[in-house]
């Protein structure tokens, strides 16, 4: 079985590009380039030298040495947390903007949840001169006044939007109808393997930079290239399906995805896409989503901005159906605190969504000689106010 | 033969009106369509609300959301319209995202449209490609006219592809937006009608966003077989309720 996009965009029954017409030119042209752009030898080199000089790559892969002792099992974090901007989201920013320039579009949008794919994408378009609107829910630019002023500071016009639920999934449907009335001049960066195809299929080729580096370093470090387990948190799931990708063919890797239970699988409050999802169509893409039975989309809810998509990508959804993945769900407290455990053990203060990919250690055993790599995709400046409220330091 | 093959044979312009099912109120659905009728519009879209309709603009959006908080659902539609033939006659379409018909299941929807006396869908997400692959002869076998899309931006190519696939009208997308947003035609819509024109369609073309009145619905209908109203119309419907659709139909032609 293949766990990779076919030609149509394809993991499985999930995937496929369910626009509507007036975007078919945009993503067939980006369809018809990306991959061709991605392998020219003049992109490979400034990519890699971007993420090199600009972003602080390659992150280190860590051995977690008290943390393993604690748990009886050989534990190493990926460090996306190190990445300029603060999380892996730059990664993908960096890529697509050099995939615009080359496409020759002059104007970026892209949409944002917590803040953090809008600032990635505010510094890139800095980096590169280029103008750039970021849509966000009006609610979320209440609650993330930091990061709307990390955009306005790089020169972002971060947009409201109003509609629906005024959250992540409003923003992106704002950006998508700014695409349609934009279509020639503009690339939209979409910040997770979500969308239509290509996008689920081209920003996970931008991750896949986190198993690329994971392996070298595994070697250099155990020996082997292939560790025993790949944990990451899945919310639309770009980290993870950076830190899956060159793992995904080798069944002897187990994959384990964890989505955010909010305050309990059945509370009416949660992000748990594949316990709670079915397959339905959202932003383009068939995959798995939380909706209601007459197929409309319902609003998620975790404590973690960041995992509060009422999908997830394509690939995530192949993962689960066809149980190439073993997904786990953690509530908001065992996600806070894991938090706080990896901030007192390791010296490390996770952002709230990696913190989900800790807390399953409290409940899935690993043999002492396994080799877990966690992929520990942001840091936790960004949450520190969620982390004062709720621990009330 | 189907209601929308009649209609379009008519030696006429078509006017076309779009609704959100549900809007104003919960219950206005067959109220709207009888008036609507009873006005001389030539064929109705009935729009089946979505939570996310991506290619609308604020007011079809602003609809959407209040007819869902009414209470709409796909079987609630049905429901209402199940005896809407015995007093309407033109042409009914629905229009609606395509997942709320994927959860009711595309042949139990088509089977439902048939039952009900719907001529035709339009499901701006459902892309061409995929409904000639998958979803054709289910709509085949329930003698419903699947409408598609084409935009400025539509290439020579994709339109005569779209046109080999289409069995009633193409909706011709009047210019790169999502609807409500622009109104009036400038030059650039004015050659693209004209382009469309010359290419000599098997199927006719029924213009679509950015008519609101009757100079744009006849600059719009100049080549063009008919025109769409949406937006303009759920404005009308917001600030005078479902009692003068009459006073507005009139004065676009």
């Amino acid at each position: 079985m293949s766990y990779n996009a076919n030609s149509k965009g394809y993991y499985g029954e999930f995937g496929g590009a369910y626009i509507p017409e007036m975007l078919y030119p945009n993503c067939e042209e980006l369809r018809q380039n990306y991959i061709i752009i991605m392998q020219e030898a003049s992109f490979k080199e400034e990519f890699e030298q971007l993420l090199k000089d600009y972003v602080g790559r390659p992150t280190p892969l860590y051995f977690a040495e008290r943390l393993s002792k604690k748990y009886n099992t050989k534990i190493y974090l990926k460090r996306e947390d190190l990445c300029h901007t603060g999380a892996h989201k730059v990664n993908n920013t960096i890529g697509q903007i050099l995939m615009a320039k080359r496409l020759g579009k002059n104007r970026i949008i892209a949409e944002t949840g917590a803040g953090q794919h809008g600032v990635a994408t505010a510094t890139v378009c800095a980096l590169m001169g280029i103008k750039c609107v970021v849509y966000m829910g009006e609610i979320d630019i209440e609650r993330q006044a930091p990061n709307v002023a990390r955009m306005k500071m790089l020169g972002a016009e971060v947009r409201p939007a109003k509609s629906g639920s005024r959250t992540l999934k409003d923003a992106t449907n704002e950006a998508i109808r700014d695409w349609i009335n934009n279509p020639v001049d503009t690339h939209y960066i979409i910040g997770s393997v979500v969308g239509p195809h290509p996008y689920p299929d081209m920003v996970a080729r931008f991750q896949a930079i986190i198993s690329e580096e994971i392996k070298w370093q595994l070697k250099e470090k155990e020996g082997r290239e292939n560790p025993d387990y790949v944990v990451a948190c899945v919310g639309g799931g770009s980290n993870a399906a950076g830190a899956y990708y060159h793992f995904l063919d080798n069944e002897n890797v187990g994959i384990i995805a964890v989505e955010a239970a909010g305050k309990g699988i059945d509370s009416g409050e949660s992000a748990a896409t594949s316990a709670l999802g079915k397959v339905g169509i959202i932003h383009g893409s068939k995959t798995l989503l939380m909706q209601t039975a007459d197929g409309q989309i319902t609003e998620p809810y975790s404590i973690s901005a960041g995992l509060d998509y009422p999908g997830v990508g394509p690939m995530h959804a192949h993962l689960f159906k066809s149980g190439r993945g073993e997904f786990i769900s953690i509530t908001d407290n065992a996600a806070m605190e894991a938090g706080l455990m990896i901030s007192k053990l390791e010296g490390i203060i996770p952002a709230i969504e990696s913190s989900h990919a800790f807390a399953i250690l409290e409940e899935r055993k690993f043999n002492a000689d396994d080799i877990v790599v966690i992929n520990l995709s942001g840091r936790g400046d960004k949450d520190l106010n969620t982390y004062i409220d709720h621990f009330n330091l | 033969m189907n209601r929308i093959h009649q209609k379009l044979q008519e030696n006429k312009k078509i006017l076309s009106i779009y609704f959100t099912a549900g809007y104003p109120a919960l219950d206005d659905t067959i109220e709207i369509i009888q008036g609507l009728e009873s006005s001389g519009v030539d064929l109705i879209e009935i729009g089946l609300p979505f939570s996310d309709p991506l290619a609308d603009g604020p007011t079809i959006q602003e609809s959407s959301t209040a007819a869902l908080k009414n209470g709409m659902t796909t079987e609630i539609l049905f429901e209402q319209l199940k005896d809407i033939r015995k007093t309407v006659s033109i042409p009914l379409i629905i229009m609606g995202y395509f997942n709320p018909i994927l959860q009711y299941g595309v042949e139990n929807f088509c089977k439902k449209c048939q039952d009900i006396g719907i001529d035709g869908l339009i499901i701006p997400d459902l892309p061409v490609d995929v409904y000639n692959d998958e979803y054709r002869s289910i709509f085949e076998k329930y003698g419903l006219i699947n409408v598609f899309l084409i935009t400025p931006q539509t290439s020579d190519e994709r339109i005569r592809f779209i046109d080999s696939v289409s069995a009633g009208f193409i909706y011709m997308v009047s210019s790169a937006s999502v609807t409500g947003a622009k109104t009036g035609f400038g030059k650039e819509q004015q050659s693209y009608f004209e382009r469309i024109a010359e290419m000599n369609l098997t199927n006719p073309q029924i213009v679509g966003f950015g008519i609101s009145n009757s100079e744009t619905f006849n600059q719009a209908t100049k080549s063009a077989k008919g025109a769409i109203i949406g937006s303009a119309f759920i404005k009308h419907l917001t600030n005078h309720g479902t009692e003068n659709i009459s006073d507005f139909i009139t004065k676009i032609r």
